[in-house]
């Protein structure tokens, strides 16, 4: 039937010309740049040198490794703080409430990261506002500096995961079933056991897929490190800016993207595995 | 626990400790944002001065700019109105023809594509932008090398800018416009057909007006996502900046409470569009 492939045809082509223009072939052109060396204006030759330059600068692998593990903290601080607020939306509030309290929780992120941002700085800049507070009520004696410390960066980050955290915590723990808990707790569960035996293994899903996608998105995360923390952020995206827009040098740029790119996909990868779960399926959680 | 099990009264009231802690963590932010908007102080700092209207009306004369005299500001809102505008064209489109794709066709490799339609989601924005930057960069050079054309359009600018956000919105809208498609009861189109209509028709008459929720629902999100993407635009920017770059730069700077004007403005455009999601959404479900 020629005109069932004509149809195929035309719905196909626009989806490889998206996947392959925008996504695959930009990708592969990047690795090559990352692979390749500057010898003289104009000319190239094929090199391991961007990725020699990455491991011989202490500076460059440490904000690279000092990224990775404030994401990882960041990633467990959301997680813990989700935690709680999914459980009471999912099983303690009832009804509207419930539905109501969901929503609430939802709506500050329908507002752009850069206003939430702006929140912060009022209130943690030296002339801000809970520095003025702790004056006023007499716990430090001059207003301190809250913005520009890793703390304040992993408020940030905290507090722009949330969101990603708490939906898909909220619908595995939705269709845990009330009556496995009551049977446990007939049985003389504690609270610890009920939530390490019961609820945990059954929310793992949910826990996983908050998980990969907090921890890509903080790893990524460019506006809240650097405005949060100054100068002193030391942020990997910054160094993939500073590098292809600042120094133009695009060749150490990409293996500084490429370097991230490895390193998130490998917590994508390893998240998966040890949640025994499917890259579709979790995407379609989150 | 849950509500059916016994709960300690310290239990109960930790919970709603917790719970109002809760929300002052996340709505704290943004009234401080909304309160210094109108403060008549030249910095959104306290202590309170008092209320004025400068930061909305005021011009050149009162020495204090205004967000409506504030011509760079409000030009930077309108280019991200019209990127927005195109990437959500382009995804809702891209969106549906995907849907169609996965849903109604069959093909060889059609496993391997649905999975590289997430791809997209998991590649951290900056390196979308890096990537996208550094092809399109090089197939312009390619132009002008070997045909003498300047392709204007594969430079930094809001072309590119559009393309590097629609590249990961486009998977959002496959995702929620499939989902829809998928539930579809096709002996609908059937009785149609059976009916006398042509498959156009049937098209237009019953499969895209079920659709009709997800194409607006993911249309608002493709608009809001876009409007808020900072980390693909930073990349991608040319001379007209967006709104979030433009308030990134500022931000950097210590800007005036002119920017709390603009932000409180954004949260009430964000609110609008998500009451008319949520009872969009309420009403397709009744």
């Amino acid at each position: 039937m020629w005109y069932r492939r004509l149809l195929l045809a035309l719905l196909l082509a626009p989806a490889l010309l998206w996947l392959f223009a925008l996504i695959i072939l930009p990708h592969l052109d990047l690795a090559l740049l990352s692979f390749r060396e500057r010898v003289a204006p104009r000319e190239y030759v094929a090199s391991l040198a961007q990725y020699r330059t990455f491991f011989g600068e202490p500076l460059y692998w440490h904000v690279f490794v000092r990224t990775a593990l404030m994401s990882a903290i960041a990633t467990v601080l959301t997680l813990l703080v989700a935690f709680p607020i999914a459980w009471i939306i999912a099983k303690l509030a009832r009804g509207r409430m419930s539905a109501l309290l969901f929503v609430v929780c939802l709506i500050p992120f329908w507002v752009s990261e850069t206003v939430r941002t702006l929140g912060w700085m009022i209130l943690l800049r030296e002339s801000g506002v809970l520095p003025a507070l702790l004056v006023h009520l007499g716990i430090t004696r001059e207003p301190v500096e809250l913005l520009y410390h890793d703390a304040t960066i992993l408020v940030g980050l905290v507090y722009t995961s949330l969101l990603f955290m708490v939906v898909p915590l909220v619908s595995s723990l939705e269709s845990l079933d009330n009556a496995l808990i009551e049977a446990a707790y007939d049985l003389g569960g504690k609270g610890w056991s009920i939530l390490r035996e019961i609820v945990i293994p059954h929310a793992a899903p949910g826990i996983t897929a908050g998980c990969i996608v907090v921890f890509m998105l903080t790893l990524g995360n460019y506006l809240t490190p650097t405005l949060l923390g100054g100068k002193s952020s030391q942020w990997f995206t910054e160094q993939i800016y500073t590098q292809f827009i600042t120094r133009f040098n695009w060749e150490q740029g990409a293996a500084f993207g490429f370097l991230l790119l490895a390193l998130s996909t490998a917590m994508v990868w390893l998240g998966l595995k040890i949640s025994g779960q499917r890259f579709s399926d979790v995407m379609r959680r989150a | 626990m849950i509500p059916t099990l016994p709960r300690p009264a310290w239990l109960r009231a930790a919970t709603v400790l917790y719970v109002v802690a809760f929300l002052t963590f996340l709505f704290l932010p943004l009234a401080v944002v909304a309160v210094f908007a109108f403060n008549d102080a030249p910095y959104p700092a306290p202590p309170w001065h008092g209320f004025t209207l400068d930061w909305f009306l005021g011009n050149e004369a009162a020495g204090r700019v205004g967000l409506f005299r504030d011509d760079e500001l409000l030009g930077s809102i309108w280019t991200s109105c019209v990127v927005a505008v195109w990437v959500t064209g382009l995804s809702v489109a891209l969106g549906t023809a995907n849907a169609f794709l996965m849903e109604r066709t069959r093909f060889p490799g059609k496993g391997a594509l649905s999975m590289l339609m997430l791809i997209p989601l998991v590649i951290p924005g900056v390196i979308l932008g890096i990537s996208i930057l550094a092809f399109a960069s090089r197939l312009a050079q390619l132009c002008s090398d070997l045909f003498g054309i300047e392709a204007d359009f594969l430079r930094p600018g809001l072309p590119l800018v559009v393309l590097g956000q629609f590249s990961y919105i486009a998977a959002i809208a496959t995702l929620t416009i499939s989902a829809r498609l998928k539930r579809f009861d096709r002996t609908l189109e059937d009785a149609a057909l059976n009916l006398g209509a042509s498959a156009p028709a049937v098209l237009w008459t019953i499969t895209l007006p079920y659709l009709r929720p997800a194409l607006i629902g993911s249309a608002a999100i493709a608009f809001l996502m876009s409007f808020e993407n900072f980390n693909t635009t930073l990349m991608l920017v040319g001379g007209d900046s967006p709104l979030t770059i433009m308030m990134y730069g500022r931000m950097r700077e210590g800007a005036t409470p002119v920017l709390n004007a603009v932000s409180l403005f954004l949260m009430l455009a964000s609110a609008a569009i998500a009451l008319t999601l949520i009872r969009g959404g309420r009403r397709a479900q009744s």
